[in-house]
């Protein structure tokens, strides 16, 4: 099995996070706390449920990465996806993000 | 335009104030997000893939400059200073936060907007023809029955819980220019042999993951009993709709299991126990409703414009543009100006908040303050003197506005996709963009003449890629994104869904497939043929060779 961390979207705003080691939720998948196994992956998730209990997130969900000198990749395409925001290019107007 | 009455300002403000009250008992634990859930969908609001997502009703597609410029303002203050528009002839926002949801919904009320009808299993915004109103081919105004039906159906206490969405189309004009063969209910208007205007009502329509071509159930329904007949259609489907299974929810699966036929009986006997009733439509009501729509002040103008053809004349872009982008306008001396939001290698639909305000301006200063939303993702200025087409276009060129591209090629549709949508299995903006630049020569665009193309990032087809000449698809093969290619789909009155081609295409491959199914149009077509009439001669073959010739 590879690999797997959890992320969620903030209930506030939206705000894709991920769990960290603290056990609390940062916006960096760099972040992220990584589970090299099965058992692993069920604690974090059942961390992150808590925290849907705490209204903290919505909808956490365990997700394949891998990791890599020292840095967290997700393995999908969806995940790189939410990870480093939207893959097109700006065209319109003033983009600046508004965080 | 359509006016709220005091009933609709108190109503939608009713709306707003609960919403804010939900709002804050989810976020102080009052509410669950199961429970929470269909109430934001109620107003608009899913979760997407990076926040919250906020769809607006643009009913039948038509604004005010007034209301333009209050989406603009929630873009730059809510948002990242830019809004999607869809092929539901809504705006989308993709990055709105839960805090500021009510807010906005209470800066939407401000000018007689909202988000209801948006979201789930209701009767959605009805969508209606882009050029209500000022079409020269127009029967009659199609608005003044989508408003008829939005008063009708906006929280329907029968069929706010149906088994799944119902999305009502309507043109009024023979052209359909709002696939009205595509929904779950089509209404096109036409006359009948005694010179009376009425309907013809097709169900059963509708993309996703089985397309279905609606079909005709009623030739002709006078237009008093339009909300019976409709009243009809939606209890029997409410009924015998599935609601175990939600790929087989829809009104097609229904009318396919039992048959047009036998679907319309269904109908038609349960008409008979109504019409006549209360949903009557006095005419009295219709000219009511009709008096929101009268057209606005217009000149006497004489039907050609010696300034306007001396410019076309002395300057090529500017006809480049109106040949493409310019309608004709049932008003002597007035023309129907399409303002594309495709680029080339731009996002199709999207636009900045300044291009919003730009947009508004213009309608005011070259209309009378009225902007429309094409379900091609473009926007519309539907009373454009002929003498005023010159500037309008030199400003729109200031604004990135002024592609010369409507139905062409790069006026691309395409869904949000994997880069925003929750529902996506591969992107669709980036091919897109991809595309847009691989054909980026108006003059090659030109040539090649009318070709929609669709994409859509998953098996919904929100782009509505079976009904696109050349229609598109995203899938997921094992992680990676791949593309399947149909051709011969086609949305207007001659409506008919794509033929698959064959094996998918990678991400890399996909613009190279589009220009060799291009490329061999252009080998093939014979003199005066746009891609559908060469395609319909020539059928898959050709076609197939060509693009799997290396295989």
């Amino acid at each position: 099995m590879s690999q797997q961390a959890v992320t969620a979207n903030r209930l506030r705003d939206g705000q894709v996070v991920y769990l960290a080691a603290n056990n609390g939720w940062s916006d960096r998948l760099a972040d992220a706390a990584v589970a090299d196994d099965a058992d692993a992956a069920k604690a974090l998730l059942a961390t992150a449920e808590g925290d849907v209990d705490r209204r903290v997130v919505v909808g956490p969900y365990l997700f394949d990465v891998a990791v890599e000198t020292g840095a967290v990749r997700p393995l999908g395409q969806r995940e790189t996806i939410r990870a480093s925001g939207p893959s097109i290019q700006p065209d319109t107007g003033d983009r600046a993000v508004r965080r | 335009m359509y006016r709220y009455d005091e009933f609709d300002h108190g109503f939608v403000r009713q709306r707003v104030a609960q919403f804010r009250g939900q709002v804050a008992r989810r976020l102080d634990g009052a509410l669950t997000e199961d429970e929470f859930k269909p109430l934001r969908l109620m107003n608009g609001l899913y979760l997407q893939l990076h926040a919250y997502m906020l769809r607006v009703a643009i009913p039948y597609g038509t604004l005010s400059a007034r209301q333009m410029r209050r989406l603009a303002d929630i873009a730059r203050r809510y948002d990242k200073g830019f809004g999607h528009f869809t092929t539901r002839q809504n705006i989308q926002y993709n990055w709105i936060r839960l805090e500021d949801a009510p807010d906005i919904l209470a800066d939407l009320a401000d000018v007689e907007m909202h988000a209801i009808q948006t979201s789930g299993n209701c009767i959605r915004n009805v969508t209606a023809d882009q050029f209500a109103g000022v079409a020269a081919d127009e029967i009659e105004d199609p608005r003044v029955y989508a408003e008829i039906i939005r008063q009708w159906s906006t929280l329907h206490p029968e069929f706010s819980f149906l088994p799944r969405k119902f999305k009502i189309a309507i043109t009024g004009a023979p052209r359909d220019r709002a696939a009205v063969r595509a929904h779950d209910i089509g209404l096109r208007m036409h006359w009948n042999a005694d010179g009376e205007a009425g309907f013809e009502i097709m169900v059963g329509g509708g993309l996703g993951r089985t397309p279905v071509i609606g079909k005709t159930i009623r030739a002709f329904l006078p237009k008093q009993d339009l909300l019976s007949y409709l009243e009809a259609i939606l209890r029997v489907y409410n009924q015998l709709g599935r609601r175990d299974n939600i790929h087989k929810a829809r009104i097609k699966i229904l009318v396919n299991q039992v048959g047009a036929e036998t679907f319309a009986d269904m109908v038609e006997a349960e008409w008979r126990e109504i019409r006549g009733g209360a949903l009557d439509l006095p005419a009295d009501e219709i000219a009511r409703i009709e008096s929101y729509f009268a057209p606005p002040d217009y000149e006497r103008l004489d039907a050609a414009s010696p300034a306007f053809e001396a410019q076309r004349r002395s300057d090529p872009a500017f006809a480049q543009w109106v040949r493409s982008n310019v309608v004709a306008h049932k008003r002597p001396g007035y023309a129907i100006a399409n303002i594309s939001l495709k680029p080339a290698g731009g996002v199709p639909g999207d636009a900045s908040a300044e291009q919003m305000e730009v947009v508004a301006d213009l309608a005011e200063r070259y209309g009378f303050g009225e902007i429309r939303v094409a379900h091609e993702q473009n926007l519309v200025l539907p009373d454009v003197r002929l003498s005023d087409l010159h500037a309008l276009w030199q400003e729109l060129r200031t604004a990135g506005l002024a592609t010369a591209n409507i139905g062409l090629l790069t006026d691309i549709i395409a869904c949000p996709g994997l880069d925003y949508c929750n529902l996506a299995n591969a992107r669709s903006i980036p091919i897109a963009q991809r595309i847009g630049q691989r054909f980026d020569d108006l003059a090659r665009l030109h040539d090649i003449g009318r070709l929609t193309l669709n994409i859509s990032g998953c098996i919904n087809a929100c782009a509505h890629h079976h009904v696109g000449n050349i229609g598109i698809l995203g899938v997921n093969k094992k992680g990676v994104e791949y593309y399947q290619v149909t051709l011969g789909g086609n949305a207007d009155e001659n409506a008919a869904l794509g033929d698959l081609v064959g094996p998918a295409f990678s991400g890399e491959e996909i613009a190279d497939a589009v220009e060799t199914i291009v490329d061999t149009y252009l080998e093939q077509r014979d003199r005066g043929e746009q891609f559908l009439d060469t395609y319909r001669r020539v059928g898959l073959q050709p076609f197939k060779e060509k693009l799997y010739a290396a295989h």
